[in-house]
């Protein structure tokens, strides 16, 4: 099976070891993976601050750069239900079926749920609104993390609240979405995990900025960068 | 709307002071979270809970479609049953109306049951003005009322206050005007509740004139619905010998069937009820049976403007349940007030921004007072796709320009002429790269961010590098 990856804007830029991850375990799983150089931003900043006009030259451009794909696969929850929900209303109806957050493909048309990883930690997952509202991911992405061999799955309190995050949010509304985060961040180290993931990273900049500001002992994760993880290979 | 709520800052602003009131974010967590936990076991009760949410969104559809038949045969009942219908444009006309009603019967003052559309015309302070005195006798409005204050929740106004300061409140309060707080008053719910009781029973049994919203109106028999919990609402409604009701034109429902659906999802949305403690209802007069004389001011105030606008209009089918508020993360740490509205949480933020326009600077934050999580939307009985509704909104500010959009809008282009060019992307994305041990912790714009956050640190390829480097076409070419 041929797939394209979607690795995502900010994937590429400031968390190209995600989208490693992602191709190492597709292969792994015996997927060819292709990464369509035409790619850029989803648009969903852009659509979400209310710059509409903005946005529809990257969702042409997104649509095209992945045309001919019977499969897209992105590791961000945010991302794919951008795409899911939004691209419609731009009259992009083609690329919303065939696109896939990377938890879902894996469940759902790989139909696997132990991908053989190796990660002996203990992890708590954060479900993103996004994952967990716009795409109803439910429990796949636990199912993939209960499968890890080595793993250890904490419950987060609170697990469904918003970690703050929300694009622009954190910026325009500063101190609601420090308050946000703080809370989630606490809730996060009240497990006494190593490890806190998610499916998306732009959360986990967030989360994880504000567990580095406390110098918390503990790491935010995507989900691929755990799954992704054997003995042979472990976290790099 | 009131003019209370004028000259309020913008969001961020009057949220940051909620943020740091440590004893205002306790109390809203610990109410919000109970009542948001309850209210998902009672709508797990339901097994048709999807089907009903979705009736109730097609009944107001339909009536909000052909708004002008339903008002008219509307006004054709309630005439007929010995009421008398008043149409106000806005909310200067609709406070002209009330108090010449209240003046023409003779009194300096009214009782009031727990109305949103009362609040959102300033009425108390309109009636003041003509000096007559109006008396909140829901017992949070009441609270707010004795406190000087102004409600923060639409359900429960004085939610962002503890039993202390409410105790407090009544303390020093009441004296003044009328029965005082009973000697040793303590903060026990049952005694706050029983001076409360005294304090408003010599209201109700003075009072000539009842002043009230509605929950609902039906058009078919001109019948007035409200749904509450005390009681007291009711004293008003039946004691007085005349009854004014203020009620927004989107209220309507065609037919007396309809209310089984929202008799089902507003009790359970708002109060995690199963059914309401008291619903009244009265259509018109009856003789030597509640008030006299009825009298029924249907409010406009920028409704049928939103009406106009495709995407904005649905939120006229909201049913004030307040559900959305209590799921909302923002308006947890933010408290009612920073909304600079009497609709403050996730309605608050897409409703006042229609109703008021989008000139002033409340009005202008109030669409980015949300980080589109969407819990709001997943609870909203009559499924008001909020998120939805706040970009647009945002749109509209973004593309109004003013304070700060202007240079958004120039960076947002300057971004996407470089996102529609990938080679760009990508020759960025080096020079970031090549440049990262020199970038300062803190970057000039990001303050907002690293007040509270760490960015993060700049990897030294990026995964377009990587892949250049180690597969191509999609074959691998590892090194
Ligand atoms: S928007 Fe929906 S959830 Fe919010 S108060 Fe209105 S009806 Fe209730």
């Amino acid at each position: 099976m041929r797939v394209a990856l979607f690795v995502t804007c900010v994937n590429d830029a400031v968390y190209p070891a995600t989208g490693i991850a992602t191709v190492r375990l597709l292969e792994r799983l015996g997927v060819e993976v292709d990464f369509p150089a035409g790619q850029t931003c989803c648009g969903q900043p852009q659509y979400n601050t209310g710059y509409r006009r903005e946005t529809e030259p990257l969702v042409r451009r997104t649509a095209q750069a992945f045309q001919g794909y019977e499969y897209v696969v992105t590791p961000s929850g945010s991302c794919a239900a951008m795409v899911r929900e939004h691209y419609p209303k731009f009259g992009e109806t083609a690329l919303p079926a065939r696109t896939y957050e990377l938890t879902e493909f894996l469940v759902d048309v790989l139909g696997v749920t132990d991908v053989g990883a190796f990660f002996p930690h203990t992890v708590t997952y954060h479900p993103t609104c996004h994952g967990l509202r716009a795409l109803g991911l439910g429990d796949r992405p636990r199912r993939l993390l209960e499968a890890v061999k080595g793993l250890e799955l904490r419950e987060l309190p609170v697990a469904e609240e918003c970690c703050g995050f929300g694009g622009t949010f954190a910026v325009k509304n500063a101190d609601v979405s420090a308050a946000m985060g703080q809370d989630k961040a606490r809730n996060a180290l009240a497990t006494g995990a190593d490890v806190l993931c998610a499916v998306d990273n732009s959360c986990l900049m967030h989360i994880g900025g504000i567990l580095r500001r406390q110098d918390a002992p503990q790491r935010a994760l995507h989900i691929a960068d755990i799954l992704a993880c054997t003995e042979e290979e472990p976290l790099p | 709307m009131s003019g209370t709520y004028l000259g309020m800052p913008s969001f961020p602003r009057a949220a940051r002071d909620a943020v740091q009131d440590v004893t205002l974010r306790a109390n809203l967590r610990h109410a919000t979270h109970t009542i948001r936990d309850k209210r998902a076991k009672a709508v797990a009760e339901l097994e048709d809970w999807a089907r009903l949410r979705e009736a109730g969104k097609q009944i107001k559809n339909h009536t909000l479609r052909h708004l002008d038949r339903y008002l008219e045969q509307l006004e054709a009942s309630v005439t007929a049953a010995g009421g008398t219908v008043h149409w106000a444009a806005d909310a200067a006309e609709a406070n002209r109306i009330v108090a010449d009603l209240v003046k023409a019967t003779g009194q300096n003052e009214v009782v009031k049951v727990k109305s949103m559309a009362t609040q959102e015309i300033g009425l108390n302070e309109a009636l003041e003005a003509e000096g007559i005195a109006a008396y909140e006798t829901d017992l949070a409005e009441l609270i707010v009322q004795l406190g000087h204050d102004r409600p923060s929740h639409i359900l429960v106004p004085a939610i962002h206050r503890n039993r202390g300061e409410i105790r407090d409140i009544f303390r020093k309060e009441m004296g003044s005007w009328g029965r005082a707080a009973p000697e040793g008053l303590t903060e026990a719910p049952a005694d706050l509740a029983e001076a409360a009781r005294l304090h408003l029973r010599e209201k109700f049994l003075r009072a000539k004139v009842g002043v009230s919203g509605a929950n609902f109106m039906v058009a078919e028999t001109g019948t007035i619905v409200v749904f509450e919990s005390e009681g007291n609402g009711r004293m008003c409604l039946t004691l007085p010998e005349t009854l004014i009701s203020v009620v927004g034109i989107e209220k309507v429902v065609p037919t007396w069937r309809d209310l089984e659906v929202f008799l089902q999802t507003l009790p359970r949305s708002s109060t995690a009820e199963r059914m309401n403690p008291y619903t009244s209802m009265w259509t018109g007069t009856a003789d030597a049976d509640g008030p006299g004389t009825f009298h029924l001011v249907l409010l406009d105030n920028g409704r049928t403007d939103s009406l106009a606008d495709e995407v904005g209009r649905q939120a006229l089918r909201c049913i004030r349940c307040s559900a959305c508020l209590n799921v909302c993360p923002v308006y947890e740490r933010a408290g009612g007030h920073a909304y600079g509205s009497v609709y403050p949480g996730p309605i608050g933020a897409i409703l006042s921004p229609q109703l008021r326009g989008i000139q002033s600077e409340i009005d202008a934050s109030l669409p980015y007072a949300s980080s589109l999580c969407g819990a709001c939307y997943e609870v909203c009985p009559v499924a008001i796709d909020i998120p939805e509704v706040l970009v647009h909104l945002r749109e509209k500010v973004a593309d109004q320009g003013g304070k700060g959009h202007r240079v958004e809008r120039a960076a947002i282009k300057a971004a996407g002429w470089v996102l529609d060019h990938p080679a760009a992307l990508a020759a960025g994305e080096k020079a970031a790269a090549r440049t990262r041990r020199l970038h300062p912790r803190t970057l000039p714009g990001a303050g907002p961010w690293t007040a509270a956050r760490e960015l993060p640190e700049l990897p030294a390829q990026s995964f377009r590098d990587w892949w250049k480097k180690n597969r191509t076409n999609g074959k691998k070419n590892r090194t």
